[in-house]
């Protein structure tokens, strides 16, 4: 059910149009209870020339990418999506492409060479997910620092309870020297009167 | 030389750090890095209600909190197929104008501290203060309003909040003809922002660039005109665009902006006054939002539902949905996938400040150093929002 205040050009149009244009691909519309945007499953080897088509076709122009976004479903196979939402700002309409990944290896090809903007989405989704942007010029993490080990938005990474690194419980701390035992607090028998 | 701009820097507007490559003053190549305020809000919001993620969304664009809570609500919204009533959207638009018109003066007063001009700065935050009161008044808090929530309001106004509202309004054109006054034909202002980092219509929607840096760029594209929501299509407003896409025309783009909010949140105000003082603030579709209190206190099916929201929150569809608001970045959304639960599955924000920075290096490569300053400040960014 797409919002009807905001669409000028008609999924079912657009979905006809990819069909025509891409005859091979095995598009999928999403359906479901309260799918609010048009939306559509496709093969991420495809991503690139449908996403080019999308942006240079006149009839449906999605000249920007608004977001890049991934989602766990865990356990389902395949286990991740990559979302990618694009606006069209001639006919007013918005799309959501999404790319199903299996849960080993998940890779997908970048649409940089698309959109510029999605240089740091994707990196972004590398971070949170760790899937892999295949040809992006500069896939490193972007909110978390570098040597982070894990992919925290995944549905079993867990939230918090991680050990922080503080100076007092690195492995490299300067060990206090033995002799300051002497200085340490000494015990104290209480009277109770 | 590569030179290490920020993380604390004061015009980095929070904890921005920008590695930049020089040939003497010139800047060969820029990287922002980001992320020193990343806390993982869109992981902690899989572990809440999406009520209890309201909260969180103040302290992402903390310039606009009132903005935050409205994307959120309506992307909630989306998702339930219900819609607030009439008057909670009026008091809702009339709030995030509030909003866009003491975001652009913090704006205005830090980008112009940046570039040299100290006094606006002390103009603009006098007039931020009142906005702050008036969500004082509001909600009782001044910066993390938490006002909004699913289906309408957390409560009605006060008495005397329209009044207040109008006075301010009334008063703001006068404000702004005053920052005007100061900048917009003083030749430093003049001669530090135009022609200073560009940004042509076609690179503006390469880099997916939203808001006034879209606008300043010549592109007349608005979600409040385009895709309105909470009844913006029933508003009479302008949308202004600047013509080469530099600092100075952002400038001029946010600051005509300020007029238009004034204008707007001027109808709202007679709207609500219409609808009354007192009255409908949110919907009464109890399976989805809380009775208001009185009723808990009298009637036995509105403490049940009371009780039912409160322990365990309501139940949505199995689906998504998206929503997208004209916040005074630019494209604010979030992004809901429900798996039924009443916890989000995924919840996504796809922050203004963080796409409008990826243009950065396009707008300072081959330039001076001395116009990234000028070139982070015409942004307009806030890191809250970059690293959620």
């Amino acid at each position: 059910m797409p919002d009807a205040r905001s669409v000028g050009l008609s999924a079912e149009r657009l979905e006809q149009r990819l069909r025509e244009r891409f005859p091979d691909v095995a598009f999928r519309r999403q359906e479901g209870e309260a799918v609010r945007d048009p939306s559509f499953y496709l093969p991420g080897e495809q991503v690139v020339d449908v996403c080019a088509f999308l942006r240079d076709d006149p009839e449906l122009a999605f000249t920007m990418l608004t977001w890049i976004g991934g989602v766990d479903y865990l356990p389902r196979d395949p286990r991740f999506e990559v979302v990618y939402h694009l606006l069209s700002m001639t006919h007013n309409a918005r799309v959501a492409l999404k790319v199903p990944l299996r849960e080993e290896n998940p890779r997908v090809p970048t649409v940089t060479s698309v959109w510029p903007t999605a240089n740091w989405h994707e990196r972004e989704t590398y971070d949170f997910y760790g899937i892999v942007f295949v040809g992006h010029p500069d896939l490193t993490r972007i909110l978390l620092p570098e040597e982070w080990v894990g992919w925290p938005l995944r549905k079993d990474s867990p939230l918090g309870y991680q050990e922080v690194a503080f100076t007092h419980n690195s492995p490299d701390r300067e060990k206090p020297d033995p002799d300051l035992k002497k200085l340490a607090p000494k015990k104290v028998k209480y009277r109770a009167h | 030389m590569t030179l290490n701009m920020g993380p604390q820097h004061p015009s980095t507007h929070g904890v921005l750090r920008v590695v930049l490559e020089l040939d003497g003053e010139t800047v060969l190549k820029a990287k922002p890095i980001i992320g020193y305020l990343h806390t993982g809000m869109e992981k902690q919001a899989e572990y809440k209600t999406y009520t209890q993620s309201i909260p969180q969304t103040d302290r992402m664009d903390y310039l606009a909190p009132l903005s935050n809570n409205l994307c959120l609500c309506l992307a909630a919204e989306k998702l339930l197929d219900i819609e607030a009533p009439p008057r909670a959207q009026a008091i809702r638009v009339l709030l995030t104008e509030l909003t866009r018109i003491s975001s652009h003066c913090v704006w205005l007063g830090t980008h112009a501290l940046d570039i040299g001009a100290m006094t606006v700065f002390f103009y603009c935050f006098r007039e931020r203060e009142k906005v702050l009161s008036i969500y004082d008044m509001v909600c009782g808090a001044r910066m993390t309003a938490s006002y909004f929530r699913i289906g309408g309001l957390a409560l009605d106004i006060p008495a005397g909040f329209l009044d207040k509202c109008e006075k301010f309004v009334d008063e703001m054109p006068a404000h702004a003809d005053e920052y005007e006054t100061l900048l917009s034909r003083n030749p430093i202002w003049l001669a530090r922002t135009q022609g200073v980092a560009p940004l042509t219509a076609d690179r503006a929607i390469a880099m997916g660039a939203t808001g006034p840096t879209l606008r300043g760029s010549g592109i007349s594209w608005d979600l409040r005109k385009n895709q309105p929501y909470c009844g913006y299509d029933q508003y009479e407003f302008d949308v202004p665009v600047g013509t080469n896409g530099d600092a100075y025309d952002r400038y001029q783009v946010r600051v005509k902006e300020i007029r238009e909010s004034t204008r707007i949140a001027k109808q709202a105000i007679q709207k609500v006054r219409a609808m009354g003082e007192r009255g409908d603030y949110r919907l009464r579709d109890y399976k989805y939002v809380l009775p208001p209190k009185e009723e808990v206190k009298t009637s036995m099916e509105a403490l049940i539902h009371h009780f039912k929201i409160v322990a365990h929150g309501f139940f949505p569809p199995v689906g998504e949905a998206y929503a997208a608001i004209e916040a005074p970045k630019g494209e604010l959304g979030f992004y809901f996938v429900s798996d039924g639960t009443p916890r989000p599955w995924r919840m996504k924000v796809r922050a203004p400040s963080f796409v409008n920075l990826q243009a950065l290096p396009v707008m300072v490569e081959g330039r001076l150093v001395a116009d990234v300053i000028t070139a982070i400040g015409s942004l307009d960014i806030v890191l809250g929002e970059i690293d959620r």
